[in-house]
């Protein structure tokens, strides 16, 4: 280098030769700390600075009107009359406070509806479980997280269920079951996949009651379907899945029923049956809420790949149904579920309301997951494709491997807000007649004599529920972002 | 780098690697590839240049059907290339692919990237696909970044990758679309130096590229292409020294001109 440089420019004045580098040094001190960030964030400007103080105004105004009602709040009385006496006499005539009284009094009915106050422990038990059969897919690749969701959700369904009231020795089996499916989580993780596999048929079992075999029958339905597949998907494809449908259908049908009775008669393993009309509250909301989740994601995905698909038939069959469900409110389809399928149905079926909602929300939910699923699918560039293409994936393995977790990953956003969004529009289900938490469980507690004008209190209490619920939801989906950057840019 | 140079094209009856006859493509109206016939023999390699829409990339990725062709014939292998999906999935699992911009799996690991295929195309056991990946990953001289992810490599060690990779699903033809085309000067040559130590193996390449440095050292045959036509090929030496038509000067003096 020094030669060219001597030979080239050397006589002429831009020769330069740098002879060493300079150290990085610290930024000046009034670059940093916190008067760098109140100058650069709030008062950084005339405008800056007037939004600052509509900002503080603003605040002050809803702390100022929300802070003396939660202040005023009202923990112990018997009715909305108590409780506004017990008000007027502690902070004077006028004075606004919170009944809060309610909630101590009904707390129960917002979170169990109608459900036998004797088997409370029977929905907190599928609830708890529910993070068992979760952990292991949702936090596969932290250990850490993963044991910290398995703790606590076996400490606190272990902890509720003792405060509702359950026995020693039904607490001890709880104990031993879910410590047991916990060990087997963190030792044996693909067996552990199995039973969150058997996962849904337990709840129902637990949330319904009944006959263990009935459930036990409609899973063997699907592995009966999974066996014929196995057994004949290599060699003929579509040919078998037809197959392994109808065999699944034919036992629905024909076997499953006598077979469950037949058991149930020689091993009686049953629970005291709880009908829908007794579900409403959050035990309601989420019983729809979490089967909607669990099966929309699946619809939506092969929905999605419909959309892409280039088969013309496939895709057209799609479109149409994404855009006629996206086209109607889901309280009209709520309606056709209620009133409409009867009379499709024949005549003497009693096709279960929760059931005929948990389509409806579903159809519904996956028809917006396609969209989302979607976007994330034609969000990966086409190098992508083509490569899986060029090592001779063929298109299920590559969709699979290549394309499909690359295209959930961008789409965790979306496909989460989609499930919050739908856990909240289970409320709705108040128009067919079922006691969702915020209307008709609120309107019924406001019907009795006693909490007759509680208007605030119920909503508070159960938005916040809410809030909890969706906000784990959303958190969990930016842990899982954070978690699946594969980029490091 | 020395290899001998054998002639330019195999003698009738020689077995052939690829056989193309009157290959024409179309996308939409517009005529990307006119009459293509070649054949290429077993280890022979095959530099394919020419300005840039004159058919080059279309016509390699006819080779395992990322493109359909409307007619002609394409034989690799002895399998020809029609609408039937086992036949095209063969083919692509015999023919190794390296594109332009890498195509690597950004959400799996250098060893999950090179495993893959092999697992499940080839159904081999995930141990002995491991040690396979190994080997050509230290082949590629980059065993050490077996277990990071493609966003953590440089541009070179991604396109080295995305040989191994290739490699692992033990071809016999290598398919490269302008594999140096997206990198900075000083990682173009780790590329190359790959590429030809893989030809000194005796692979079967065709390969898209604009390294003329490259085709003179290890080509046997470099095609001239231009408007969708093979307008020139011949042996590496006689190609640059001694251009017969008058397109193929043009190009020359402007890609070698400065």
């Amino acid at each position: 280098m020094s030669e060219t440089h001597s030979e080239t420019a050397a006589p002429g004045r831009f020769a330069y030769v740098r002879e060493t580098m300079l150290p990085p040094e610290p930024p000046p001190l009034a670059e940093t700390g916190a008067i760098k960030w109140l100058r650069e964030n709030l008062f950084s400007g005339p405008l800056n600075i007037a939004l600052t103080f509509v900002g503080l105004g603003i605040v002050w105004l809803v702390v100022g009107t929300v802070g003396p009602w939660l202040s005023h709040s009202v923990w112990n009385a018997g009715s909305m009359a108590e409780c506004r006496q017990i008000i007027a006499e502690t902070w004077g005539e006028g004075a606004h406070g919170a009944c809060f009284a309610l909630l101590k009094h009904r707390w129960n009915q917002f979170l169990f509806g109608f459900y036998p106050q004797e088997l409370y422990w029977r929905p907190v038990l599928a609830f708890g479980l529910l993070f068992l059969a979760l952990a292991p897919v949702l936090f596969a690749d932290s250990a850490r997280a993963r044991r910290i969701v398995l703790g606590l959700a076996i400490a606190l369904t272990l902890a509720v269920s003792a405060l509702l009231g359950a026995g020693a020795a039904a607490l001890l089996a709880m104990a031993a079951l879910m410590l047991g499916w916990a060990g087997l989580i963190e030792t044996r993780r693909q067996w552990s996949l199995l039973a969150s596999l058997a996962y849904p048929f337990v709840a129902v079992w637990l949330l319904w009651g009944g006959s263990l075999w009935g459930e036990a029958m409609a899973m063997a339905g699907f592995v009966l379907g999974y066996g014929v597949w196995l057994l004949l998907g290599a060699r003929f494809g579509m040919l078998a899945f037809a197959l392994a449908v109808v065999a699944a259908a034919a036992w629905w049908l024909l076997l499953s029923g006598p077979v469950a009775s037949g058991l149930a008669g020689l091993v009686p393993l049953r629970l005291g049956p709880v009908s829908s009309d007794q579900f409403g509250g959050f035990v309601l909301s989420i019983t729809i809420g979490v089967a909607g989740i669990a099966l929309s994601l699946p619809l939506g995905v092969i929905l999605a790949l419909a959309r892409r698909s280039d088969l013309p038939v496939i895709k057209v069959l799609a479109v149409t149904f994404i855009e006629f469900i996206r086209g109607v409110p889901l309280i009209t389809l709520l309606f056709v579920a209620s009133l409409l399928l009867n009379y499709f149905l024949p005549p003497g079926t009693n096709f279960d309301i929760i059931l005929r909602v948990i389509i409806m929300v579903t159809l519904f939910a996956s028809a917006y997951m396609a969209e989302v699923i979607r976007g994330g699918l034609a969000a990966l560039p086409k190098g992508q494709y083509e490569a899986a293409d060029a090592l001779g994936l063929d298109y299920w393995k590559a969709q699979r491997l290549v394309v499909l977790p690359q295209a959930l990953k961008i789409s965790i956003p979306g496909i989460v807000s989609t499930f919050i969004g739908m856990f909240k529009d289970t409320t709705l289900v108040v128009f067919v007649g079922l006691f969702d938490p915020l209307k008709a469980m609120a309107d019924t507690i406001r019907a009795s004599f006693e909490w007759k004008g509680a208007y605030w209190e119920p909503y508070v209490f159960v938005g916040a529920i809410f809030f909890i619920l969706c906000f784990g939801m959303s958190r969990y989906s930016m842990y899982l972002e954070r978690r699946l950057k594969r980029d490091h840019r | 780098m020395t290899t001998t140079q054998t002639t330019a094209i195999p003698a009738i009856g020689e077995e052939a690697a690829i056989e193309i006859a009157k290959l024409n493509k179309w996308y939409g109206t517009f005529h990307v590839l006119r009459d293509i016939d070649l054949v290429v023999g077993r280890g022979e390699r095959i530099v394919i240049a020419g300005p840039s829409g004159s058919g080059k990339s279309t016509l390699i990725r006819c080779i395992n059907r990322l493109e359909e062709h409307q007619s002609g014939r394409i034989v690799v292998d002895g399998t020809e290339l029609t609408n039937d999906l086992k036949n095209i999935d063969k083919v692509r699992s015999e023919v190794g692919m390296v594109f332009q911009h890498f195509n690597l799996f950004p959400h799996l690991t250098i060893l999950e990237n090179c495993t893959l295929a092999p697992i499940w195309v080839r159904k081999i056991p995930k141990r002995e696909a491991e040690e396979t990946a190994m080997h050509f990953l230290a082949k590629v001289k980059i065993p050490e970044q077996a277990h990071k992810y493609p966003g953590q490599l440089s541009g070179g060690q991604q396109q080295r990758v995305a040989i191994a990779r290739a490699l692992c699903m033990r071809p016999r033809i290598m398919l490269f679309d302008e594999p140096t085309s997206a990198l900075d000067p000083e990682m173009i040559k780790e590329v190359l130096d790959t590429m030809i130590e893989l030809a000194e193996d005796g692979m079967t390449m065709l390969c898209v590229t604009h390294e003329m440095g490259f085709a003179q050292a290890v080509a046997h045959r470099v095609i001239f292409m231009d408007q969708g036509q093979i307008v020139e090929q011949n042996t590496p030496k006689e190609f640059f020294n001694n251009p017969r038509s008058e397109r193929t000067r043009l190009f020359l003096s402007q890609i070698l001109g400065h």
